[in-house]
């Protein structure tokens, strides 16, 4: 661990798809590295194995070929029990759709991490509690997915996806189904994340989105295009009360 | 993640679809209420014939004189006189699995007290008898050797006809009634023994010494027994040998060639009861066994029901997974989602079967009669009917691919 400084490392990732007689190349020979603390942005056309990549790199799936090493562990042969494993300890998601449990209580979604990592109901709840607060939405705990406007959705998913504390936060278009507004403040919320030192990586359709993160991976094809470094552009939410006005 | 939390979030998943869990029990509800009613039901009838048959005597034999006819129905009694007293004697010594036999007159007459009149069975018979019949008296003295033999004007009386004579809550004892214009001094009442299986009440009876009853009643002496011959075997399954060592006896006595007919019949009490009870046990099981088909139905609509909310679940199931969730976590979670709906099924049906039976036992004047070990193998039953159901709908979830569970609309 010590002398492996990336905490993210793929090398020579592929993946393929087999449906029928079709062999559908997602990724052909991905290799990419993430140190912590890192805020990655990855772009690119419809279909160019950005998902694919998330997928891989969340452990939801693993590569046909190549190997990919999570904070120097070499995971890509994980079974289905130890991937759930890394996604409990290591790992965070956050969806596009939210994906938040239905007529479930925002404190009841942030705690499902917790449920599975084997905390204590004590401990959940306030663990739960914590993240909800530190997400802003202390005062809406109680709140089911369906008594709260997108942003408030996502920011409670958030919340889920940083409950555990995971060293990596992934997520796959966060802002696609928000207005630029909304979008905004969960960007900054992204980046009060990794300036806490947790690492994030994000798929985005939206330069915009992009300019928040530090460095930006471009995909075409299976493959990395571009790869830059970038100066962020610091995520400023619009005012408390417009944006509170808005959502309520 | 331990048990009880699995637990929670199984019965929290459960209570948010409430309408939809009650539904899914029903089946297993209606399976164990039914499995309940219905052997209560089995057991009542079933009691309901023991009690009956047990009213009748232990271990009883009934000879009758005459032929049997071919479909089995007896001629009546007293057509056709072919026993004798000193058959009845030979049975009495010969015959060593007999205990007991007595002969048992029968006519219908008025018995009159001062102020009342009742038509009633009216017999004539021995000591033995009664014990044949496990028939103590209630007030009184039972009757003697000596009445039996000397001939003595005394009777003893059944409740009802005691009740009809004398009204109820009465002592009758030692007070005097009339059987065809004989004087008979009241000497006992004999204990209620409620109805025959055929549902004539055994208490509307009159008993007098069989001397008494062949001088007064029959008018004489005469060499056959114009009536039939009880006989108490040594034990229950002693009956089928005395039948046996009966008939020969019988047929020797007679002097009936192989072959022929006996000038005779033998009813087995106990025999007949273990068929009736063998036949209610047959119903019971019928009854159980139809229930406990519907508890299987039960099963496969939990089953049915679950698979639906799997797939209806399938994105909450790929979020549990992304969160962490192992795969034995997602099939435990459906597995005592399962368990739980059939397993308060259960308990709900014992509940509404222990009303139904009561009901039914109340309505139709039956014993109530619980058997604690149905109740504790029908909630037992019916767990095992949701583990066996949820164990599919449960392995799918399990089995679901995160990302696929993720993007499923
Ligand atoms: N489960 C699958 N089975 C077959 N092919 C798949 C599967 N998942 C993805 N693909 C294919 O792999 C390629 C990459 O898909 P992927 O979802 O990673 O693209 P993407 O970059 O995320 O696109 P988008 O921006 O539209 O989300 C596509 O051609 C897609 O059709
Ligand atoms: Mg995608």
């Amino acid at each position: 661990m010590a002398n492996e400084p990336n905490l993210l490392q793929l090398e020579d990732v592929t993946k393929v798809y087999r449906m029928g007689d079709v062999e559908v190349h997602a990724l052909r020979g991905v290799s990419f590295a993430v140190a912590e603390g890192e805020f990655v942005a990855i772009m690119g056309a419809s279909g160019s194995g950005k998902s694919t990549l998330m997928n891989i790199i969340g452990c939801l799936d693993r590569p046909t070929s190549g190997r990919y090493l999570l904070a120097g562990e070499d995971v890509s042969g994980l079974d289905r029990d130890a991937l759930a494993e890394k996604r409990s300890r290591t790992l965070g998601f956050v969806f596009q759709n939210f994906n938040l449990l239905s007529r479930t209580s925002a404190i009841e979604n942030v705690e499902l991490p917790l449920l599975y990592a084997g905390a204590h109901t004590r401990e959940r709840h306030e663990r739960a509690h914590a993240a909800l607060e530190r997400v802003g939405l202390a005062e809406r705990i109680h709140h089911h997915p369906n008594q709260m406007s997108g942003g408030q959705q996502q920011r409670v998913a958030i919340a889920r996806a940083l409950v555990s504390n995971p060293k990596v936060i992934l997520a796959d278009e966060p802002t696609g189904n928000l207005d630029s507004v909304t979008s905004v403040e969960v960007m900054a919320l992204f980046q009060e994340l990794r300036d806490s030192g947790i690492t994030v990586v994000l798929v985005t359709h939206e330069p915009d989105i992009a300019r928040y993160a530090a460095r930006v991976v471009v995909m075409k094809d299976g493959k990395l295009q571009s790869d830059v470094r970038q100066e962020p552009q610091r995520a400023v939410p619009a005012p408390a009360e417009a944006a509170v006005g808005g959502e309520s | 993640m331990n048990p009880l939390q699995t637990l929670r979030v199984a019965i929290r998943a459960l209570l948010r679809n409430k309408m939809r869990s009650f539904l899914t029990t029903l089946g297993i509800i209606i399976g164990v209420s039914a499995v309940i009613a219905m052997v209560a039901i089995g057991e009542g009838a079933k009691a309901m014939v023991e009690q009956s048959f047990a009213a009748m005597g232990s271990n009883l034999l009934i000879i009758l004189p005459g032929t049997t006819t071919a479909g089995g129905q007896h001629g009546g009694f007293g057509s056709m006189p072919t026993l004798t007293w000193d058959d009845l004697k030979a049975i009495q010594t010969e015959v060593p699995s007999v205990k007991y036999a007595a002969a048992q007159l029968r006519t219908v007459a008025q018995i009159v007290s001062e102020d009342q009149n009742w038509s009633t069975g009216v017999y004539g018979t021995s000591p033995e008898y009664f014990a044949i019949r496990d028939w103590p008296v209630a007030q009184g003295a039972p009757m003697s050797e000596s009445d039996a033999e000397g001939g003595s004007k005394i009777v003893l009386l059944g409740q009802t006809v005691v009740d009809k004579l004398f009204g109820a809550n009465t002592n009758p004892i030692g007070q005097l009634v009339r059987i065809n214009n004989t004087p008979f001094q009241v000497q006992a009442v004999l204990a209620a023994k409620g109805q025959s299986p055929m549902g004539q009440d055994y208490d509307d009876a009159a008993f007098i010494p069989l001397k008494t009853f062949q001088t007064k009643i029959q008018g004489g002496l005469h060499q056959f027994i114009s009536g039939v011959i009880f006989v108490g075997a040594t034990s229950p399954a002693g009956t089928v040998r005395a039948e046996k060592q009966i008939r020969s006896l019988l047929r020797d006595r007679h002097h009936l060639a192989a072959g022929t007919d006996d000038d005779f019949s033998i009813r087995n009490l106990t025999e007949l009861a273990s068929a009736r009870e063998q036949g209610t046990n047959t119903l019971t099981t019928l009854l159980a066994s139809i229930a406990a088909v519907s508890l299987l139905v039960g099963g496969i609509g939990i089953m049915n029901i679950m698979l639906v909310s799997v797939t209806e679940r399938t994105r909450e199931i790929g979020v549990r997974m992304a969160v962490g969730a192992k795969p034995r976590n997602i099939l435990a979670q459906f597995l005592v989602e399962a368990l739980t709906l059939s397993f308060a099924g259960g308990l709900i049906g014992v509940v509404l079967g222990l009303v139904a039976a009561q009901w039914l036992a109340a309505r139709f004047h039956w014993p109530m009669l619980i058997r604690p070990d149905i109740i504790v193998i029908s909630v037992v039953f019916s767990a095992l009917v949701g583990v066996i159901f949820g164990i599919y709908p449960a392995r799918k979830a399990s089995r679901l691919d995160p990302i696929e569970a993720l993007r499923f609309e």
